[in-house]
């Protein structure tokens, strides 16, 4: 969810970055489009949202990695989470940084791209190519903004089955994913479990806890209380809600980490100075390293799209769906399961996952449980933690063995 | 770990023998749990020689991780809290080879075993083997042996158990017990000695046993 590690922290980066953050924004729906590939649904049978209403036509833009076998049995599908989006490897076309997995996508990794094909899709609502509130709305021809349907996790999934389903696909043979990711692992094991042989969900939960939907509520309150938001319609504006989407930002940016990663990281240290400037400039690394999360977030990401991904995750409740069981959600599930959990992760922490687990055990289904030991909190998913890789890697190669797949 | 050596990752390292006496009371493509399943080396066993549908359940995160690199469906877990969530007659087999002595409530641990699979299988230290009584009779200290190697204030067994308390245990909760094996430096022995109905002189003689038990 974060920005690669290492990046330099930028004094009062915020401001300056509100014109060019605009035209970046602007062009990177347009970007993501040229630089990836994109499929268009719903134009005859419009695909009916979990809100009552029928989306179409759409555009789903993803990328895919490694190659296709031939009895197209060795496709792994990537669910991207909140901020991330369909660039997982190589270098990404809008921030110029690598993938948001490239420690884990590419050859010779966990998912390795010599025996795996890996799909990612920007999830329905979201801005790096796919149909999300910055996109034209047909009836208008403006951009949606608020009049675009509220979408769910479920909704997210959905669209991916048409993708799976149009590239010949039968069976995925691993659906996996962190976070919001993996709220949509859970959901495509739960949905469409004769799809998946598969299913990795990683440092998640079943539901939105209500401290996560008060953190989300934070970010979005910052959002909406920015002038510059015009109620939505920033885009008809000419105007963009940058300082509200930056707090929202370092808001949330906090929730991915743990205390012990940002004492490591920073502690009390001082931002390019030698002592306190008895002032409100940023004084403490600490505090430059968020304004810089801020701005640079504020350069690839649309702002209602982040007011509409966050509503699909405080929205999600798998076991609700299931008259309030979890276990009914996965009622003779064929799906073989792994569920991983960091032990810093305070935002969906390991008690969350295993809740996941205990569900999985009361059904008998198969499912791998492991928690990793790492201080980085949240975002340790998105780094190069060893052994989370081998667990990935290992499990993978059982599931491979188990199913005999052939490799291209 | 390259994603490529699968083979690597799962030498055939020869099984304990009191495991591969374990595994031979399995059949062939049967539903397993093995509960405290440590490295996997026995749940691997029976996935490869005898073709199971095998899960674990381990303490110790550090094992846990091991099995699932390895490609086992392991979760961390306690034997003690853990089973009630399982289904009843959810496998064929429930297997906790020496974990027994080492529950909080063994009694409640066994009963769970025959709720969620058809046969338990159990193996423990015998508490009566002679080398135990003697060390306890004449040096007047809690029995540091071989198969059980740990001082009484560091050792993780805490319900020690006789076979004769064994059988009782079994007579108790209803159990009926198919099948046993006396092990002597882990190899069964054979005939009377070998036997529960050896009485006395089994309890005496045996180091370890492996009752398989069910409850219809």
């Amino acid at each position: 969810m974060s920005e690669q590690p290492g990046a330099t922290a930028v004094d009062g980066a915020v401001e300056g970055a509100a014109e060019e953050a605009e035209d970046a924004a602007e062009t990177a729906q347009q970007q993501a489009r040229q630089d990836g590939l994109t499929a268009e649904f719903g134009g005859d049978t419009p695909m009916m949202l979990d809100c009552g209403v029928a989306l179409g036509p759409f555009t789903l833009a993803y990328q895919t990695y490694g190659r296709l076998n031939a009895d197209k049995s060795n496709a792994i599908l990537v669910c991207h989470a909140l901020t991330g989006d369909q660039f997982l490897a190589g270098t990404h076309p809008v921030t110029g940084k690598p993938g948001w997995w490239s420690q884990i996508v590419g050859p010779g990794l966990a998912l390795d791209t010599e025996r795996f094909f890996v799909i990612c899709v920007n999830v329905l609502g979201g801005c790096m190519g796919t149909t999300g509130p910055k996109s034209a709305n047909p009836a208008t021809g403006e951009a949606w903004a608020l009049d675009f349907p509220v979408i769910t996790i479920a909704d997210m999934v959905r669209a991916q089955k048409l993708l799976i389903d149009r590239l010949g696909i039968d069976k995925l043979f691993c659906v996996t994913g962190g976070s919001m990711g993996g709220m949509q692992v859970l959901q495509w094991a739960a949905s469409y479990p004769e799809k998946v042989f598969a299913a990795v969900p990683i440092a998640t939960a079943a539901r939105h806890t209500a401290q996560n939907i008060a953190f989300h509520e934070v970010g979005r309150q910052a959002i909406m209380a920015d002038l510059d938001w015009c109620g939505g319609r920033y885009i008809a504006e000419g105007r963009n809600p940058d300082r509200g989407l930056a707090v929202a930002r370092m808001t949330a940016h906090i929730t991915y980490l743990s205390e012990p990663a940002l004492h490591r990281k920073f502690g009390r240290r001082l931002q390019d100075r030698r002592g306190l400037t008895f002032g409100f400039d940023a004084d403490f690394q600490v505090e430059s390293y968020l304004r810089h999360q801020g701005a640079s977030f504020v350069q690839r990401f649309d702002a209602n799209s982040y007011l509409y991904i966050t509503r699909a995750m405080d929205y999600f409740d798998l076991a609700q769906e299931s008259g309030g069981q979890l276990a009914q959600a996965f009622r003779d599930t064929p799906v073989r399961f792994c569920v991983i959990s960091f032990s810093s992760d305070w935002l969906f922490p390991t008690s969350e996952n295993r809740d996941v687990v205990h569900a999985l055990n009361a059904v008998a289904a198969d499912v791998s449980f492991v928690e990793i030991e790492s201080d980085a909190g949240h975002d340790a998913f998105l780094l190069d933690e060893p052994e989370f890789r081998g667990t990935l890697a290992g499990f993978l190669n059982g599931c491979a063995e188990h199913r005999g797949l052939s490799f291209p | 770990m390259s994603p490529l050596d699968t083979s690597a990752a799962r030498s055939a390292a020869p099984l304990r023998s009191d495991l591969a006496l374990i595994a031979r009371m399995v059949d062939r493509g049967a539903r397993v749990l093995d509960i405290g399943c440590s490295d996997g080396a026995l749940l691997d066993h029976l996935i490869r020689e005898r073709e199971v549908v095998g899960r674990g359940i381990e303490l110790s995160q550090r094992n846990v991780n091991a099995c699932v690199a390895r490609g086992l469906s392991v979760i961390q877990g306690d034997a003690d809290t853990d089973l009630v969530e399982y289904p009843a007659r959810a496998f064929d087999y429930a297997i906790l080879s020496l974990t027994l002595q080492a529950t909080r409530d063994p009694r409640r641990v066994l009963e769970q075993m025959v709720r969620i699979a058809r046969h338990a299988i159990v193996s423990f230290p015998n508490f009566g083997h002679w080398q135990v009584r003697l060390h306890l009779t004449l040096r007047g200290r809690m029995p540091v042996t071989d198969s059980l190697p740990e001082a009484w204030y560091e050792t993780p067994n805490i319900h020690f158990c006789t076979i004769r308390d064994f059988i009782a245990l079994c007579e108790a909760c209803g159990l009926e017990i198919e099948e046993t094996l006396v092990l002597r430096n882990d190899r069964p022995q054979k005939g009377l000695l070998g036997s529960i109905w050896g009485g006395p002189l089994a309890n005496l003689l045996g180091e370890k046993a492996i009752f398989r038990l069910r409850k219809d």
